[in-house]
């Protein structure tokens, strides 16, 4: 895809974002305290959080102390956001040596699970793979029948269990159907769980347990999918999911809302997980690898 | 729940007392921190501005520095400021008189929708009504089956149709006029979810409300939400005129920062909360609760409504008079485990009880319901005759119950030998007044009762003062002025408090 696109695409969706950051009026304005308070409202407006926003300010204070804010300081402040965010594995998804590779999904209710799965499925079908998804949400009613449905639109297989059964024992068939089928990918779904339902994550580590029980060195991506439009706790989803599964990094949804975006930040800053895919659209080729270069050009653009 | 802006805000106020006196300087520091706390809370950046603002000008007005407990203050001014900020609750539901009540619940994608709907209609079930459930989202694959899945749970009928060749304001309207064709009172529309920037969805919504004329529309809010909370619930507002707001996914941890903004920019009330995954775990919005909890004061409102659900007055009064006898066995405890799992988990019920929410970072790492599950499973694998008298366990039943519920033998002594200090202390409690019996709660929890991984303590204590019969005379009508004044505090709080 080219780069321009991609850019477009980060525009719109981020476009509310970008109205907040409305950087032609800091220019030639005087760097002093009411500059950065008004710089600090502006980035935890954009959900980046307290913390990452300090480290910002102060790098900004200690280069521009009551220098004049030109171009320059944007140029600054983009490439420190830049720095933080950058990932050289972002979009890249491990691959086992031999079939299949297990990419186990995880997040909390509401977040986007199915829809990233049935997009991602889209897009490792459009490389020439072959696709099974094991639907481990066997609590939600008719969680199954929606990845179903997605699947069929993706043209994969699927493999699902009765309402209410063990979603470890879907997670067994599933890998067994992956090994039998020597398939390229295998994806699960879980249910959506709020991160402080020990019991919940129990469970998910039990289907992480018996996957790599089947599976040798599976699952290689354990994604966490946040949301976009969620605040600060999205930090402490990432540090709990990562506890129990161990999470290789983040797709985050729902980009194309009028969610800031900018938790990405405070998420990579605190708890060292890479953003590996951005949801951007309601379509279902509208994953796209996490570009840091053009989500911070068009948060300022 | 608020676990997080909770955990954060008493940090935060706990700043004020390591000082012995306050100072300008850092009651600024505190404040500061109070800030803080309320940003990482995802409160609103306006919102928290001009909170910040009445806190500092209050507490600068009331000579704070010079007063007695000046971290008492502070916490009662960011209390009833909290409060304020919340508004009132206001669980009521205006029905009309003639015809269906339409209710239309519209939000953003993942905010919890279709499981509210149930929720609500499982709601209106309890206050008698004959609720229907409308599948207008015909956008999500699969919210169709998700509706009538929770239909058939709930025994509520639900009008869908198939998603192709119709559009959602016709399927609103069919599910009217079924609603009339089955003598149903209230219908409950669950539109589909859409992020608001979509103007086109947003004028889908727009035809619903125009066309269908619902007389309550409430927005469902996911209480993760960050800072676009606010803008999100503005612009339902400005495009629907929201009656009510109901919070979501409330039980996990924190962000109670949608809650206290949404509040407070659109005006719009915040009517209930979601509070787990089951269909059950929707409450009325209490401020006062949230407050109470968010500030480490417990919630005991909420565990007295908690149990007034679970509770079986009877088999309670039952129980209590067993208690009085010494006569409490086995069988009894596993009635009361299994009432306590009918009120929440153990956590939940902790943190209502004042005073127990520094037990909660206790169990952190166990799964004190496991443990509940657990010991319950070691019951069940009993004779009846085993539950009325634990002393006939010997080595050879013992091994039979602990292969029947899957435990090691010496969890079902350790179990008896749990039981036994327990039915002690049961019987001691029922003999006790209503403040004793707090009291001696408080001291449980510091001796490991609550502490279900270790096996209980039974610490030395002194056998106590001996008192004079006068002594006894006085502190037994200190007792009972005690519970006259509580009595009265709940009559008037029935009275002035909110009639869920």
């Amino acid at each position: 895809m080219a780069f321009k696109d991609l850019l477009d695409r980060f525009k719109h969706g981020l476009a509310k974002t970008a109205r907040l950051f409305d950087v032609r009026s800091w220019f030639g304005r005087k760097v002093d305290q009411d500059f950065l308070d008004e710089l600090e409202a502006k980035l935890i407006r954009a959900d980046v959080g307290v913390k990452a926003t300090q480290i910002l300010i102060d790098r900004v204070r200690e280069a521009y102390a009551d220098k004049t804010a030109d171009e320059d300081l944007l140029a600054f402040l983009k490439a420190e956001m830049k720095a933080l965010l950058q990932d050289p594995q972002a979009g890249a998804l491990a691959k086992a040596p031999t079939n299949p590779t297990v990419i186990l999904i995880a997040g909390v209710n509401g977040s986007g699970k199915t829809t990233s799965i049935a997009k991602l499925a889209q897009r490792l079908k459009d490389q020439g793979n072959s696709i099974l998804l094991g639907a481990c949400d066997t609590f939600r009613a008719a969680a199954a029948d929606q990845l179903a449905i997605w699947a069929e639109r993706s043209g994969a297989d699927m493999v699902r269990g009765n309402a209410g059964a063990d979603p470890a024992s879907v997670a067994h068939d599933a890998c067994d159907r992956a090994l039998a089928r020597k398939v390229d990918y295998l994806i699960v779904d879980t249910a959506g769980r709020l991160h402080t339902q020990t019991h919940l994550m129990r469970e998910l580590e039990k289907v992480r347990g018996i996957i790599s029980r089947k599976i040798e060195g599976a699952p290689h991506e354990s994604l966490l999918v946040l949301d976009a439009t969620n605040g600060q706790n999205a930090i402490q989803q990432a540090r709990i999911f990562s506890k129990s599964i161990a999470c290789s990094g983040v797709i985050l949804t729902k980009l194309d809302g009028t969610a800031k975006g900018g938790v990405v930040v405070a998420v990579r800053q605190q708890t060292d997980l890479p953003v590996k895919f951005v949801g951007v659209g309601e379509g279902i080729d509208d994953l796209q690898p996490f570009d840091p270069d053009a989500f911070v050009e068009s948060l300022f653009s | 729940m608020f676990d997080d802006i909770q955990h954060r805000l008493s940090d935060a106020l706990g700043r004020f007392k390591v000082r012995g006196k306050l100072t300008e300087a850092n009651m600024q520091e505190g404040l500061r921190a109070v800030r803080t706390a309320l940003l990482e809370a995802d409160v609103n950046y306006e919102v928290v501005q001009r909170f910040m603002k009445r806190v500092t000008e209050k507490a600068a007005g009331q000579a704070l520095i010079k007063s007695v407990r000046p971290d008492q203050q502070i916490v009662k001014i960011v209390h009833d400021e909290l409060i304020e900020l919340m508004g009132e609750g206001d669980p009521h539901i205006r029905f009309e008189k003639a015809g269906p009540t339409v209710i239309m619940l519209c939000g953003l994608q993942g905010s919890g929708k279709t499981t509210t709907c149930g929720k609500l209609a499982r709601r209106m079930l309890g206050l008698g009504r004959k609720p229907l459930m409308v599948a207008a989202d015909l956008q999500r694959p699969a919210a169709i089956e998700q509706l009538k899945v929770l239909g058939q749970q709930l025994d509520i009928p639900v009008h869908a149709e198939d998603p192709e060749g119709t559009d959602p304001v016709e399927v609103c309207r069919r599910g009217v006029s079924q609603a009339e064709k089955l003598g149903r009172d209230t219908v409950i529309l669950d539109t589909a979810g859409r992020l608001h920037v979509d103007d086109e969805l947003m004028d889908q919504l727009k035809k619903i409300e125009k066309k269908v004329r619902p007389h309550q529309v409430y927005f469902v809010c996911d209480a993760l939400t960050g800072q676009d909370a606010v803008a999100s619930a503005g612009a339902f507002n400005a495009a629907l005129e929201l009656d009510g707001v109901i919070m979501t996914k409330l039980d996990g941890d924190a962000r109670g920062g949608a809650a206290l903004s949404v509040r407070q920019v659109t005006g719009v009330p915040i009517k209930f909360v979601g509070m787990g995954e089951k269909l059950e775990r929707l409450d009325p919005f209490d401020p006062q609760r949230i407050v109470g909890q968010m500030l480490g004061m417990g919630d005991i409102v909420g565990l007295v409504e908690a149990a007034k659900d679970a509770v079986d007055e009877e088999e309670a009064r039952r129980q209590q008079e067993r208690m009085a006898k010494g006569k409490f066995d086995l069988d009894d405890f596993r009635k009361q485990i299994v009432t306590m799992k009918k009120m929440g988990s153990v956590k939940d019920l902790m943190g209502k009880i004042p005073g127990m929410n520094q037990m909660g970072s206790m169990l952190e790492g166990v799964d004190a319901d496991a443990e509940v599950k657990r010991i319950q499973g070691i019951i069940d694998s009993m004779t009846p005759e085993e539950r009325r008298d634990p002393h006939k366990i010997d080595i050879s039943r013992r091994r039979r119950i602990a292969a029947g519920a899957g435990v090691e033998p010496q969890d079902v002594s350790g179990l008896v030998k749990q039981f036994d200090a327990m039915a002690a202390m049961v019987k001691s409690m029922s003999q006790m007044s209503m403040m004793d019996r707090v009291r001696m709660l408080s001291g449980l929890g510091k001796a490991g009762a609550f502490n279900p991984g270790a096996l209980l303590k039974t610490p030395k204590q002194g056998t106590g003062k001996r008192l004079t019969p006068k002594e006894r005379e006085r502190q037994k009508r200190l007792r009972e002025k005690e519970a006259r004044r509580i009595q009265k505090e709940m009559r008037e709080k029935r009275k002035g408090g909110p009639n869920p």
